[in-house]
C-alpha cells in the first residue's frame, strides 16, 4: 500500500444517495462526464497540436467540481484554478465556448486571448482560472466580502489545491474571512501532488483540514472522489455562510489520473495508488447512484454536445491581430 | 474657494464618492479606528460603518487580492497600502489579477479598484519607507498610474479614479499630506491622463510630477529673477500620459528637463525622454535630459538623505547648463 492509498484514508463509508435529489444526481453525473470526455479530447486535440502552452486536466478529480457547483447553485460564485476545466463546466459554461477559448479562436470566452488556464465566465458567477498557484484564494475572499457590500445573498467558493495551501495568502486569507466572517467556501481539492512535489514532503501537517481550527473555522474532510459526499458538505457550509455563521474549509482528498500537466507522465506517482483511486474513479461512484439508462442517455448527450464544440471551435476565426492591435493605446 | 490640505483634499473626495455611491468602500492597515496613518481616512467610519471602513490585519497580499474579488463581484474597492515599499508584498494581486482580468477574460469583467499608497523620501524614515517605485507601474499595460502634487489636483483626481473602471494606482507623497491649496467649495473631477501647465514659460519645460513639482515651480520662480523662463508641466497623471501637452510644450521650448524623485536608472523620465526624442526631434536645440534620484536605497541620515533625490539647485543647475552651451 502506498502513501497515498485511498484505503489509509477511511474514504469508505458512503452517505446514503436517498437525501439527494435525482435531478441533482444527474447534473453532477452530467458534469462528471462531460469534464472526462472534454479532458480527454483536449488531450487528443493537444497531441494533434491544435493547443498550444499548458494544459491540466482535471482527470479524476471532477466530482468535487461536480459536487461544489450543484450545492451553490448558479446563484453561487466561484474562483477557479489552472486545473480549472472541470469548474468551469460545472458552473454551466458552454462547451462550445470552452473549447474555442482552449484553441485560441475569437469565439472563445475570452476571445482567445486567455487560454485553458485564464477561462472566466462572469455570465454563470465563474470568476475565472489562474494562472497562479493560490492567487484565486484572496480573489474568492474578497468576492465574499464584496457580496456583503453589496448586501446580496450569496456564496463563494474557492477552488485550489494542496499546493497553494501552503502558500502564505492561504492563511492570510483564512484569517480575513474568519474576522470579518465571510461567505466563503474554501475548497481544498488535495490531490497529493503540488506539481510533482508529494503532500507529505511539502506540508509540516499533512491533514490540511486541521488547519482550519487555527482559522477559527469548521473544518470539513471528505472524499473528493464522491459527487454525493461533496454535494452534500458543500451545502452544509453554504447554508452556514448564508446564514451569517461564516466561513469553512473542506478539504476533498482525491488524486489526479495523470502527472501535473499533458506533458508530465507523472512517474513520480505510485502506480498501486493510482490503481486504488482509480478503483474508485469519481464516475463509476456516482454511476451507482443512478439508473443506467439516465446514465447512457446523459452520455450520448455529452458526445454530441462535445463533437459540435469541437467542430464550432476547428470551424472558428482566429483573432484578428488588426483588432488586437487596435485595442492598445 | 478654501484652502484644505493635501491630506484634506484626500479625505473629502473619499467622503463625496462614498456619499454618492453605496458600493465603494475603503479598507487597509489602521484605516478605520485610528483613521488612516497620514489621516486621509479619518471620520469614515463614524459616518459609514464597519462595513464600508474595514481595519485590516497586516496583510497586504490578501486584503489587496481581496480587492479584486470584491470588484469583479460589483463593489468598488479603494485599498490603502501604507506605503508603496510594502506594494511590494502585492505584486500578484496588483500586476498578475487586477491589471490582466479584463484582458484576459477576452473584455468580461472591469476591476475598479484604487490602490491609495504613499512614497517618496523626506522623513528620515530610512530604506524600506522612502522609495519612489512608481516605474514599476507605469510599465505594466493594464494599470493606471496618478501621482497628483496639489490638494486640487489630489481631490479631483481621487474622485475620477474611484468613478474609473480600470484598476487606479494612486500614489500620494507622504512630504505633500500637509501641504495647503486653494479647493474649490463646489463638487468637481479632473480627468485622468490630462498634465497640467502650472507655469507657463518659453525657455526650458521642466516636466514633472507629484513632490517635484513644488521643487521645479521654485526653481521657475528663481530663474525668473535671472530673466529664464520656464514652463512647468505637471503630469499628474503617468498612465494615461498626456503626450499632447508634453510635446507641445517641448516643441514651443526646444529644451526640455524631465525631473522626478524615483532613481534615475530604468525611471519613467528616460521613457518619457526618448518619446520626446521620437517624436519631436527636429524642434529640439539639444537632447533632453533628467533630473532624477541617485541610483540608491533611500539612506537615514538627513544629510545624505537630501543628497539622494533631485533639490531646487539640482533643477537651477540643469536649467543653466541646458541654456548657456
Amino acid at each position: 500500500m502506498g502513501k497515498h492509498s485511498p484505503k489509509n484514508m477511511g474514504l469508505e463509508e458512503k452517505p446514503s444517495a436517498s437525501q439527494v435529489d435525482e435531478k441533482i444526481l444527474l447534473q453532477m453525473y452530467r458534469n462528471i462526464y462531460a469534464t472526462r470526455q472534454f479532458e480527454l479530447k483536449c488531450i487528443e486535440l493537444y497531441r494533434q497540436g491544435f493547443i498550444r502552452g499548458y494544459l491540466h486536466p482535471y482527470l479524476g478529480e471532477e466530482a468535487i467540481a461536480a459536487g461544489a457547483c450543484a450545492a451553490i447553485g448558479p446563484d453561487g460564485y466561484i474562483v477557479s484554478t489552472h486545473r480549472g476545466h472541470g469548474h468551469c463546466i460545472s458552473k454551466g459554461a458552454d462547451l462550445k465556448l470552452m473549447m474555442a477559448e482552449i484553441l485560441g479562436r475569437a469565439t472563445g470566452y475570452c476571445k482567445g486571448r486567455g487560454g485553458s488556464m485564464h477561462i472566466s465566465n462572469k455570465a454563470n458567477n465563474n470568476l475565472g482560472a489562474n494562472g497562479i498557484v493560490g492567487g484565486g484564494i484572496p480573489i474568492a475572499t474578497g468576492a465574499a466580502l464584496g457580496i456583503k457590500v453589496k448586501k446580496s445573498n450569496q456564496v463563494v467558493v474557492a477552488f485550489f489545491s494542496d499546493g497553494a495551501s501552503n502558500n502564505g495568502v492561504f492563511g492570510e486569507s483564512l484569517n480575513l474571512a474568519s474576522i470579518f466572517n465571510l461567505p466563503v467556501i474554501y475548497m481544498l481539492e488535495n490531490n497529493h501532488y503540488a506539481v510533482t512535489t508529494p503532500v507529505e514532503y511539502a506540508s509540516a501537517c499533512c491533514e490540511l483540514v486541521e488547519r482550519s481550527q487555527a482559522y477559527g473555522m469548521p473544518g470539513v474532510c471528505l472524499d473528493g472522489n464522491d459527487a454525493v459526499e461533496v454535494y452534500l458538505e458543500t451545502k452544509k457550509a453554504a447554508d452556514r455562510a448564508i446564514n451569517g455563521e461564516g466561513p469553512t474549509l473542506i478539504e476533498a482528498k482525491t488524486y489526479r489520473h495523470a502527472g501535473h500537466h499533458v506533458n508530465d507522465p507523472g512517474l513520480y506517482m505510485d502506480q498501486q495508488d493510482l490503481a486504488e483511486w482509480k478503483a474508485r474513479d469519481p464516475l463509476i461512484l456516482l454511476s451507482q447512484r443512478i439508473r443506467e439508462e439516465k446514465a447512457r442517455k446523459i452520455e450520448a448527450q455529452v458526445d454530441s454536445e462535445l463533437q459540435a464544440a469541437v467542430e464550432f471551435a476547428q470551424n472558428s476565426p482566429e483573432p484578428s491581430v488588426e483588432e488586437f492591435l487596435a485595442d492598445i493605446e | 474657494m478654501a484652502e484644505l490640505m493635501y491630506r484634506e483634499a484626500l479625505n473629502r473626495a473619499l467622503f463625496e464618492e462614498m456619499r454618492r455611491d453605496p458600493l465603494v468602500f475603503t479598507m487597509g492597515v489602521g484605516v478605520a479606528e485610528r483613521g488612516g496613518s497620514y489621516k486621509v481616512t479619518e471620520g469614515l467610519l463614524k459616518e459609514f460603518g464597519s462595513e464600508r471602513v474595514i481595519d485590516t490585519p497586516i496583510a497586504e497580499a490578501s486584503f489587496t487580492g481581496a480587492a479584486v474579488g470584491a470588484a469583479l463581484v460589483g463593489a468598488r474597492p479603494v485599498v490603502e497600502v501604507l506605503f508603496i515599499d510594502f506594494t511590494t508584498l502585492v505584486m500578484d494581486p496588483l500586476i498578475n489579477q487586477a491589471a490582466k482580468y479584463e484582458f484576459m477574460s477576452g473584455g468580461q469583467g472591469k476591476v475598479p479598484i484604487v490602490f491609495r499608497t504613499q512614497g517618496g523620501a523626506g522623513n528620515g524614515l530610512a530604506a524600506q519607507h522612502s522609495q519612489s517605485l512608481e516605474a514599476i507601474y507605469y510599465h505594466i499595460p493594464g494599470l493606471k498610474v496618478v501621482m497628483p502634487a496639489t490638494p486640487h489636483d489630489a481631490l479631483g483626481l481621487l474622485k475620477s479614479a474611484i468613478r474609473d473602471d480600470d484598476p487606479v494606482i494612486f500614489i500620494e507623497h507622504k512630504l505633500l499630506y500637509m501641504s495647503k491649496g486653494e479647493v474649490p467649495e463646489e463638487e468637481y473631477l479632473l480627468p485622468l491622463g490630462k498634465a497640467d501647465i502650472k507655469k507657463k514659460g518659453d525657455d526650458v519645460t521642466l516636466i514633472t510630477y507629484s513632490n517635484m513639482t513644488l521643487k521645479c515651480l521654485e526653481a521657475a520662480e528663481l530663474m525668473e529673477k535671472e530673466g529664464i523662463s520656464l514652463e512647468v508641466v505637471d503630469l499628474r497623471t503617468l498612465t494615461p500620459l498626456d503626450k499632447e501637452t508634453v510635446l507641445e510644450s517641448a516643441r514651443k521650448t526646444g529644451r526640455v528637463i524631465v525631473a522626478h524623485e524615483a532613481c534615475k536608472r530604468g525611471g519613467v523620465g528616460g521613457d518619457i525622454a526618448s518619446m520626446i526624442m521620437e517624436e519631436a526631434y527636429d524642434d529640439l536645440d539639444g537632447p533632453v535630459r533628467r533630473i532624477a534620484g541617485k541610483n540608491t536605497p533611500i539612506p537615514y541620515n538627513i544629510g545624505i538623505e537630501k543628497a539622494s533625490v533631485p533639490s531646487v539647485e539640482e533643477i537651477v543647475e540643469g536649467v543653466l547648463e541646458m541654456v548657456y552651451i
